[in-house]
Formats: structure tokens, sequence, C-alpha cells
């Protein structure tokens, strides 16, 4: 993703992120970006770049600029309150040995 | 937080070996020394792919020009992963672009060297690709997150770049006496442009100190090469060439290879861009430049024409 501010070329292809999933079952995940004309277009490069050797089974494209990002400098308070509620993990609770498969 | 303490905070993180994203607080010089060689690293790869260009439609059969275009093929997809790393750094493709174009960015110098056997080919998987596995491998783990991903991928392609380069040596070195002797020629000719490639002896790199401070880079470019000269030596024997360094002399007390000295005059005068192929090599870039403008242009005004009749559709 992009610096948006530092980067405005007028005639550019606009920039894209690509979320390719790897094989069937599995979740699409961040593959990297690229530049297309249009959505289409932008399916067919990603095909090209990033799945050359069978890494995908499908892709998705997004405009990067309409991604909306968290801020890494609100990351304490966004993730603090998690932090200390370790009764919400199965290891928190005692059970006693003759109980099995729970 | 004053600068003071996101300084505090950058260092922090880089002394925890946590990876730095797009969106976190960097030094301006740390971004700067990302974006120069970030980019100079994706030039080099866009640059790369001409000298083996000039051999796929001469290719001795149609596996090796198979291999050949899809080793071009993957340099091209190197350099755009690379571009949009950088990209992340706020500076546009466009204006990489023109760095590369009006010779304000350097690329790697090996590239500005002619092509003139097929054996060549060979050569440049075996070495050229080679010494950059040995540069880039150590990049996967570089701080800056977008680098170190693209670096993964680029790694996890290069080595059939390498192999492919070393089998083609290894067939020539056991043809005929003719094909000896353009396997041996090529050796010579690549072998010291390839130490050079590692960059100039740590004494002569200012920027290595804060490279390796901030991660970016992970080793010096004196450990790196002679790293190179070891297992390079080594395969040299497998193939049965002889080594073009009267001066290669394994030393008991190092652990390591000794090797003759490198002519950096010659580099410099090619960084300069007075190597036997600057010219040619920036003129077929700018000339693909120039010439895909009609073809960039086309498909936005076809895009932006696609989307207006979308919305009329809808519209109605």
């Amino acid at each position: 993703m992009t610096n948006d501010k530092l980067n405005n070329s007028k005639n550019e292809w606009p920039l894209w992120e690509v979320f390719i999933r790897s094989k069937a079952g599995l979740d699409h995940k961040h593959a990297g970006s690229l530049h297309a004309a249009d959505a289409q277009m932008a399916i067919e490069n990603a095909r090209d770049v990033y799945t050359r050797r069978m890494e995908g089974v499908s892709i998705w494209v997004v405009e990067s600029k309409h991604i909306q990002a968290s801020d890494p400098g609100e990351a304490d308070s966004m993730y603090d309150p998690a932090s200390d509620k370790i009764y919400r993990h199965p290891t928190f609770y005692n059970l006693p040995d003759e109980v099995k498969y729970m | 937080m004053s600068v003071h303490s996101f300084q505090e905070h950058f260092d922090n993180l880089i002394d925890r070996d946590v990876t730095i994203e797009p969106k976190d607080w960097m030094p301006d010089d740390y971004r700067k020394t990302l974006i120069r060689q970030i980019s100079q690293h994706a030039h080099s790869e866009i640059i790369g792919m001409l000298p083996e260009g000039n051999w796929i439609t001469r290719a001795p059969s149609l596996r090796r020009k198979a291999v050949l275009l899809a080793k071009v093929q993957d340099e091209a997809g190197h350099g755009l992963y690379l571009y949009s790393a950088a990209e992340t750094l706020g500076i546009s493709r466009d204006e990489m672009y023109n760095q590369l174009h009006t010779g304000k960015a350097k690329y790697s110098s090996i590239f500005n060297y002619p092509t003139l056997t097929w054996a060549d080919m060979g050569a440049i998987g075996w070495l050229v690709d080679g010494a950059a596995i040995m540069n880039q491998v150590p990049l996967c783990r570089t701080s800056y997150g977008p680098y170190a991903r693209a670096m993964v991928r680029v790694c996890k392609e290069e080595s059939f770049h390498q192999r492919q380069g070393f089998e083609i040596m290894l067939t020539l070195s056991k043809g005929t006496d003719i094909q000896r002797k353009l396997a041996q020629d090529a050796f010579n000719r690549w072998w010291w442009p390839s130490l050079m490639m590692f960059g100039p002896p740590d004494a002569e790199s200012p920027n290595t100190e804060q490279s390796v401070r901030w991660r970016i880079k992970r080793f010096t470019n004196d450990e790196l090469r002679q790293k190179f000269v070891d297992v390079t030596v080594e395969q040299a024997r497998v193939l049965g060439l002889e080594m073009p360094d009267k001066d290669i002399k394994w030393n008991e007390e190092r652990g390591h290879y000794d090797f003759g000295t490198i002519n950096w005059s010659e580099f410099y005068n090619v960084v300069k861009g007075n190597g036997p192929c600057n010219k040619q090599r920036i003129e077929a870039r700018r000339k693909a430049w120039d010439e895909g403008k009609w073809v960039r242009d086309a498909a936005m005004a076809h895009a932006a024409k696609r989307k207006a009749r979308q919305s009329e559709v809808k519209a109605a």
C-alpha cells in the first residue's frame, strides 16, 4: 500500500492490491501490488506477476486507495483491551485429570 | 510524541529485530536509503532482461529457449515486486522510471557488459545470479517489511536461474573443444565483473555502517564477496574450468580462498557510464517507454469509457 499524499503521479495507471487464494479452502492472502488501468487488467496482470508457479487458484484485486488501514501509532490503545483477558483462552481453565477430550 | 521519542521508538524496534512497515514513523535518511536501494535493485532486474533477451531468438534448442524466456519473465516480475515495495515509501512508479531514464538512478553495472556468445547465458546464470543470490538471501530478513517480503518471493524464484546457468556451463564444458573454450571464455569475461557486483570494498563504502545498523544490510560487501569466491572455486572445479585469477589460493589460516586485486577503476568507470553497453541499455529502456506511451494512454481511455458506460446503464 502506498503513502498516497506523496504519490500523485497524474498519468499513472492506478495502483491495486492483490490477494491470492493459494488453494481451495484457504483464505485469500495479500500478495503484493501492481498498476493496471482497470480491474480486469489488474486480475490479468496479477496472474502474470504473482502466479507464474501455480501459487493461486483465485485472485482478488482492490484499488489501493479504497483500503483503510489502522494507525500503527494507536496500536497500544487499540489492542491493549484484549491483553488482560486471558480467560478468553481455553488454557485459563484448570480441569481435573479425569476429564479427557474437552 | 516529539521527533526525539519517535526516533527512540524506531531505534527500539530495530534493536528488537521488529519489522518496520509503511505507515510506521521512520527517519528521513532511512526512507531515502531504502528508496535508493530498492529502486536501484528494481532497475537492475529490468535492465537485466536486456543482455539475456539478446539470446532468446538464438537459443540452441526449444528447451533452452523456453527456460530463458521463463527466466527473463521472472526478472520482469522481480522488478515489479521491487518497484511496488519502493512505492510504499512514497515515491511514484513514474518518478522511478524517470530517474532511470535520465541516468539519475543507477543499476547494477554488470548489465553494461555485452553478451557475446551463448555461453554467456550460462555464465550469467551461474555467476551473476549466483552473486545476486548471495546478496539477496540476507535481504529476506531486512528491516523494512515490504522489501523483505518482495525478497522472499525473489529468492524462491532465483535459484532456478542459477541452476539453469550452471547446467548450460556443465553441458558446454563436457562438450567439444570449441564448446569448452566458449565456456572458459565466458567464465573469464564474467568473473571479475561478478566480484564487483558486491560493491566497493568495505573501507570505501561509507553507507555500509549505517545500513548495517538499520538492518537494511546484514553483511558487508567484502563478507559477501568472500563467501561467493569460496563457493564458486568449488563449483568451477566440478565444471573442470580454470579460475580466471592466478592468485586464487586456499588460506588455511583464514579458512577462505585468497583472491587477486579487483580492478576498481574499471568498476567506477562503468558506474560513471563508460561501460561497453551503458548507452545502449538506457536507450532500449527509453525507447520501450516512449513507444509504449500510446498503449498506456489507450488503456486508460478504454477504462474511463467503460466506467462511463457502466454508470449510464445503472442510471437508466
